[in-house]
């Protein structure tokens, strides 16, 4: 899947978010994603996850096998 | 083969302490039998493949944590049933597998199982289910 939509689709929803993406196994549908964005503090980590999770529910139907999350706050 | 996503190294095999659920009474209702597959067990994972022959990288890495602590669990998979492969992303809001579940509450996948483990706080989560030394 495009790295880019992917950036589009978090950012369109988590304004603020600085989103990495990388591809952890050369296939390009196990994706590494590190996203930051203030909108995270004082979440629990279940609930920063399910932001992003929720974000990319459709794509990991179809054009994503897997995702690792990791989220954090921008400062 | 080594698994990418195993963060505790190749190193490391511990024994085996999860162990396949065995379904006795199967509800009409895909939520009542959802439940009772949860329920069956304090520690319960619903992965791809079985704690012998995880069938997905995430799966493996989520077992060799919980046999590294020695925690008794039970597991399901989801390969092996559609219904419950599709179910349990209803049933929790969650969209992937493996999803790893204490006392019937949804605790994460992978990622959060790793983080939890990597800050001690899935220890502290399990602390009472550990090995007496």
């Amino acid at each position: 899947m495009d790295f880019e939509k992917i950036k589009i689709l978090i950012t369109n929803k988590i304004e603020d978010a600085d989103v990495e993406i990388t591809d952890l196994t050369g296939t390009r549908d196990h994706l590494g994603l590190v996203v930051s964005s203030n909108q995270f503090k004082g979440k629990m980590l279940i609930e920063q996850h399910r932001m992003v999770m929720d974000i990319l529910k459709e794509s990991l139907k179809e054009e994503i096998h897997a995702v690792k999350i990791k989220t954090v706050t921008k400062d | 083969m080594s698994n990418p996503f195993n963060v505790l190294g190749d190193q490391s095999t511990p024994p085996n302490s999860g162990q396949e659920h065995q379904e006795q009474e199967k509800s009409e209702n895909l939520n009542e039998r959802i439940k009772g597959i949860v329920g069956s067990s304090d520690i319960f994972l619903f992965m791809k493949g079985t704690p012998e022959a995880p069938q997905c990288g995430f799966s493996a890495n989520v077992c060799a944590l919980l046999n590294h602590l020695g925690v008794p669990y039970k597991t399901f998979n989801v390969l092996a049933d559609m219904d419950i492969r599709q179910g349990i992303k209803d049933y929790s809001n969650w969209p992937t597998i493996p999803q790893f579940y204490v006392k019937g509450q949804f605790v994460g996948g992978n990622d959060i199982i790793t983080e939890l483990y990597e800050n001690g706080e899935l220890q502290e989560m399990l602390k009472d289910y550990l090995p007496k030394e």
